[in-house]
């Protein structure tokens, strides 16, 4: 393996070597330049980073705990599994965590109004919410399809003052929710941030991303020292992948062996799944070069999910980087072996996790099962509450 | 001499039509095409239907969803061209459309087919020319003209680069916002027109595309730009007259002459 500087990316083209950069529309070109300027210049600021961290921990509930659920590690083998608790957040996820940098950068660049796109709902549920403290005008796009199976959600938006605008066009999931709000950007530019929910996008979006979460991977380990312990391996969801980049960079120079699981739907075989980095390959989509899911002509293709939010045909530049150079394994988790893992986390340790959490805590208790007396941190990415309706739904509970 | 330049040297100003390659079924794009030209369309832009078009409105999207179930590939849209070279030699065809599908037939094979095929230009819309160097040395190898977008939010230093690196001529985006956006003031274009125009130094051709519905905005446009565009207003007509095919060739066909009619000689 050579040896790289993980730290030391992107370049200043936005690049990850061969993937990231900025395949936009001309529009565009002009505000994402003021983004990387107003971030680079916030990102030295020490009053930003105080007033952030203020927030972080009085607003947020940072720093989150680490948990290490001793029950399920004893009965799946030797190895320790611990659960960094970003469920416990404010709004139930790690998305909060960006989009609360991303609102203050917005607030100092004297935007007034701010959109976003989401997928599960989490990353909408988490911008109204920073827009609603920071008196900020807030439209979410989000797929129909998506809003059917999140309407929790979608409710919480709509109660935090948000505008939710369902998107029909396409496959009427996360990837076209992206397409209508990039379409919303390019109209306002003046007086509108996009808050891109994961490091996709073009840069510099999926730095921000990744540096507004690695408070994840940083607080963690703080958090293992503290317990004297070092984590051996490290298992995080990848959809676009901000919580596992969140958790994942700040180790990325360090002797640890580090998991990406995706979404393997009905199985990686049956075409019907959301893991490009397992079955895509190379090319662009939503402003960045990156593995992506096409045909056969470059169309993109429709992806299959039980969770909405690993439901895209994209992933984050910097993930097929770190998987090109074998940084990062990445793997992938059925449907059918995340419900189990769900079930499983929820019934003996009382912990109900989000449907996108369950594929890495699915790939993990494998992994306990297989390894012998090695520390493994999960990034407990979500909370299940979302899901219930699914859930309920399958399991046929009756009040 | 390629067939760009050369529209350009003998009109006054160029007469830019864009369709979806395929919409509503790639019989009538090639019938269209042959119609435009009798009519006085002086250069085509053809769409390469993409699935994530994020810089078209609803009118174009539904244009590509119609070309995308008729399951128009990049290479159906290749032969088509060469099927339309076959009547005619002179019109300028550029392929206009995003970047997946290209990077997915490869910048080489791409760029020796369109010219073999007869294309003569390139528009990807999504790529910026900070992003176009490695498809820029195949499309020149090939003597295909690659256009570049400039719009209203285009910086000084940036519109200056944009004039140099594109070839045949420059497409500027009238309004900030999607295709089939409304123009609202020409007064502003204008200014912005000539300062590309005092910036380049290659003295290319600047057109301006984006919001322009009416044969009156096409002759106030056509006033101080060497071109204008039409896309959404045209893909419009299909969407609406498509289950009678004969209407819809007789009005896009009435609504090119009005146009052209119209545009400073």
């Amino acid at each position: 393996m050579k040896k790289i500087n993980y730290k030391s990316f992107p370049d200043k083209n936005g690049r990850f070597e061969e993937f990231g950069g900025k395949y936009v529309s001309e529009t565009l070109m002009y505000p994402l330049s003021e983004l990387e300027k107003a971030y680079k210049k916030i990102a030295k600021s020490v009053s930003f980073k105080k007033e952030l961290n203020n927030e972080l921990c009085n607003y947020v509930g940072r720093p989150t705990p680490i948990y290490h659920a001793s029950r399920i590690s004893k009965e799946l083998g030797s190895c320790n599994i611990f659960l960094k608790r970003e469920d416990l957040n404010h709004t139930g996820a790690h998305k909060i965590n960006n989009a609360m940098g991303q609102a203050m950068l917005a607030k100092a660049m004297g935007k007034t109004r701010i959109i976003a796109e989401t997928g599960a709902g989490q990353h909408g549920v988490a911008t109204a919410t920073a827009c609603a403290r920071y008196n900020l005008k807030c439209v979410v796009y989000m797929g129909s399809e998506d809003i059917q199976r999140q309407k929790v959600n979608v409710y919480r938006m709509k109660l935090l003052g948000a505008e939710v605008i369902s998107v029909e066009s396409g496959s009427k999931t996360l990837k076209d929710a992206l397409n209508e709000a990039l379409r919303d950007w390019v109209t306002n530019v003046d007086d509108t941030h996009y808050i891109i929910g994961s490091v996709a996008g073009p840069h510099p979006y999926p730095m921000i991303v990744r540096d507004f979460q690695s408070v994840i991977g940083h607080e963690s380990k703080i958090q293992m020292k503290k317990i004297n312990k070092k984590a051996d391996i490290l298992v995080a969801c990848v959809g676009g992948g901000s919580n596992a980049i969140g958790l994942f960079h700040p180790y990325l120079n360090e002797a640890v062996d580090i998991y990406g699981v995706e979404a393997g739907g009905f199985g990686l075989n049956t075409g019907k799944h959301a893991a490009p980095l397992n079955k895509g390959k190379p090319g662009i989509l939503h402003g960045n070069r990156t593995y992506i899911m096409e045909d056969q002509n470059g169309q993109i293709q429709s992806t299959h999910s039980i969770s909405a939010g690993l439901d895209y045909p994209g992933v984050g530049p910097e993930h097929s980087w770190l998987k090109d150079n074998k940084r990062v394994k990445y793997v992938s988790v059925t449907d059918n072996d995340a419900l189990k893992a769900f079930y499983y986390l929820t019934e003996k340790e009382g912990i109900i996790p989000a449907l996108e959490t369950a594929h890495a805590l699915a790939y993990a208790f494998k992994l306990a099962k297989t390894k012998k007396n090695k520390n493994i941190l999960i990034n407990l990415s979500g909370r299940g509450d979302k899901d219930i309706d699914t859930i309920i739904s399958l399991k046929r509970i009756k009040v | 001499m390629n067939r760009i330049n050369n529209v350009f040297k003998e009109q006054k100003s160029v007469f830019i039509t864009y369709l979806v390659c395929g919409d509503p079924d790639i019989n009538s794009t090639l019938k269209m095409m042959h119609s435009m030209v009798e009519n006085g369309v002086d250069l085509i832009e053809l769409g390469i239907p993409f699935t994530d078009p994020i810089a078209d409105g609803p009118v174009i999207q539904r244009g590509i969803e119609r070309a995308l179930k008729n399951r128009v590939s990049l290479i159906d849209i290749l032969n088509l061209v060469s099927k339309f070279r076959e009547k005619n030699k002179t019109t300028p065809i550029v392929l206009m459309g995003y970047m997946n599908p290209i990077e997915n037939m490869g910048y080489k094979k791409f760029s020796s087919q369109a010219k073999s095929k007869g294309v003569d230009g390139l528009l990807i819309v999504d790529l910026p020319p900070e992003e176009a160097g490695s498809i820029n040395q195949e499309l020149s190898k090939n003597k295909l003209c690659q256009i570049f977008l400039a719009s209203p939010t285009t910086e000084d230093k940036r519109l200056k680069a944009i004039a140099r690196y594109s070839s045949g001529y420059l497409y500027y985006v009238s309004l900030k916002g999607i295709t089939g956006s409304s123009l609202i003031n020409y007064q502003p274009i204008k200014k912005r027109i000539n300062k590309i125009k005092k910036l380049s130094k290659n003295k290319i051709p600047v057109t301006v595309g984006f919001g322009i519905k009416t044969p009156e905005a096409a002759r106030k446009i056509s006033m101080f730009s060497d071109g204008i565009i039409i896309g959404s207003s045209i893909v419009e007509l299909i969407d609406k007259n498509r289950k009678n095919k004969a209407l819809m060739h007789k009005k896009i066909n009435n609504f090119v002459k009005s146009v052209k009619s119209s545009l400073v000689k």
